[in-house]
């Protein structure tokens, strides 16, 4: 391996840590969701300052990739989608702290039947498998795999779109839990957001590997 | 009718000796565009650049098949005189040659080669060709002094003007700024760029970067053949072939 190859692969390896942290961070917030643990999601705060560290140091592994290695073709896709699809992680990460900052505001459990009705939890489900399936066709330069996220995204679409309605009908209900009814749907928003993220970083994917620009590009292929 | 490209090389193969040294190379070169070759030692880039303006003719044992053919005419044709044919295409070197004569000498050389000796159109000549070669205002105090006594950037650019001032269409650049510290490769880039627009220019480079920085059209040759010619943005950013990737991120094995 030449230096520049082992250079790359250490950031590669990098970001696939950060990848896994952020992973970790959204599984946690899932828990920490549904078991109303507060101390989980106060830690899952204090982890983010690790996200937003690795981000930095992925910033400045990529600067210092493109003054000194001078990477082309498919190494510069590589820095190209590596600077990109760290900040798609970073923001993910921001998505599990902000989740994490709804259960120390909420005052009272959040009801088994309001997380199921409004499925937030196979949201919760699907976002970390999509992330974590996306980390591995990263590891793998597998764009099959990455194709297959666009699909996903759509069952989070359409959780989000059932969302207002279902969490009307809930609350004209069950008028008591207002404040944990406002809590899920604030999360179901931010997890359609984690949607996109993966999409994003499935294309970054394809582009890398395949160097096809799938951005903008209306339907994707397997959709 | 004028012809749609430069320069054609059509199924060139060339030998020497029993050493097949290029094989089947189809080239087109556009006008005013700055094609570069890359490749490792020995790949045939060299052998193929020399091929243009008939330097290899000199090798005993040189042997060429196919075609070259430069403004509509086949340059290898019997009745092409080679001194007509290198002041249409010149030729900077690696290192720079100047000869052991004065700036105004060495720029004037090839015109009074052609029996050119009116002094003012000897003069005009000269300081076009040093202004054009970016020399000018470095030299224009000094013009009798020994050429031999400038830098190494300043002698690869006189060069340049030496090969200009014969008013050349075509100019074949040998790894010219390799011999040169970063200031002066810059300054010779600089000038490749502001003579696109009045010549056709290929280049060899060992510089990967060189050529992404100044070429429009980069080919790759490897073992004599030539794998990948394309726009230069395109071989840089998202090359055909495996070979043309390897070479350039440096995965050579």
């Amino acid at each position: 391996m030449t230096h520049s190859e082992s250079e790359l692969q250490r950031v590669k390896n990098e970001l696939i840590l950060m990848w896994k942290l952020v992973s970790a961070q959204l599984l946690k917030a899932q828990k920490a969701l549904v078991t109303m643990d507060k101390d989980l999601a106060r830690e899952i705060i204090h982890t983010e300052k690790r996200v937003n560290a690795y981000e930095l140091n992925i910033d400045n592994d990529c600067e210092n990739a493109f003054a000194l290695l001078n990477p082309v073709a498919v190494d510069l896709r590589f820095v190209l989608a590596v600077l990109k699809i760290n900040s798609n992680l970073e923001r993910t990460g921001d998505i599990a702290e902000g989740i994490a900052r709804f259960i120390l505001e909420a005052e009272n459990n959040f009801p088994d039947d309001l997380l199921a009705e409004t499925q937030v939890l196979t949201m919760f489900e699907e976002a970390s498998d999509m992330l974590l399936d996306l980390c591995e066709a990263f590891d793998k330069e597998n764009t099959e795999v990455a194709r297959t996220i666009f699909k996903r995204d759509e069952l989070l679409n359409e959780i989000n779109r059932a969302a207002n309605k279902c969490i009307a009908g809930y609350l004209r209900e069950n008028s008591a839990h207002m404040e944990q009814g406002l809590h899920i749907l604030s999360t179901i928003r931010k997890l359609e957001r984690v949607g996109d993220q993966c999409k994003n970083m499935a294309e970054e994917i394809i582009f890398y590997v395949e160097a096809k620009v799938l951005k903008h590009a209306g339907k994707k292929e397997g959709e | 009718m004028t012809p749609e490209f430069k320069l054609e090389a059509k199924k060139v193969n060339v030998y020497y000796g029993e050493n097949h040294v290029l094989r089947d190379i189809n080239m087109n070169i556009e006008k005013n565009s700055v094609t570069a070759f890359i490749g490792p030692s020995g790949c045939g880039k060299s052998t193929f650049l020399r091929c243009l303006n008939r330097m290899n003719d000199y090798i005993e044992t040189f042997r060429m098949e196919g075609d070259v053919i430069i403004d509509g005419k086949d340059i290898y044709d019997r009745n092409v005189r080679v001194e007509e044919l290198r002041k249409k295409v010149g030729m900077v070197f690696q290192k720079p040659n100047p000869f052991p004569k004065s700036i105004y000498e060495n720029v004037v050389y090839g015109l009074k080669i052609q029996g050119i000796t009116r002094k003012d159109e000897l003069d005009h000549a000269a300081e076009e060709s040093l202004k054009r070669a970016a020399l000018w205002d470095e030299v224009k105090h000094d013009l009798k002094k020994p050429a031999l006594a400038l830098s190494g950037g300043q002698q690869q650019r006189l060069c340049i003007a030496r090969t200009l001032a014969v008013q050349p269409t075509v100019i074949l650049m040998d790894e010219p700024a390799s011999a040169l510290d970063p200031i002066s490769t810059s300054k010779v880039e600089e000038l490749i760029h502001e003579l696109k627009s009045n010549f056709s220019i290929l280049i060899v480079t060992h510089n990967m970067q060189q050529a992404a920085r100044v070429s429009d059209k980069t080919a790759f040759f490897y073992l004599g053949e030539l794998v990948e010619f394309d726009e230069t943005r395109t071989v840089f950013t998202n090359p055909k072939h495996e070979r043309t990737q390897n070479y350039i991120t440096g995965r050579f094995g």
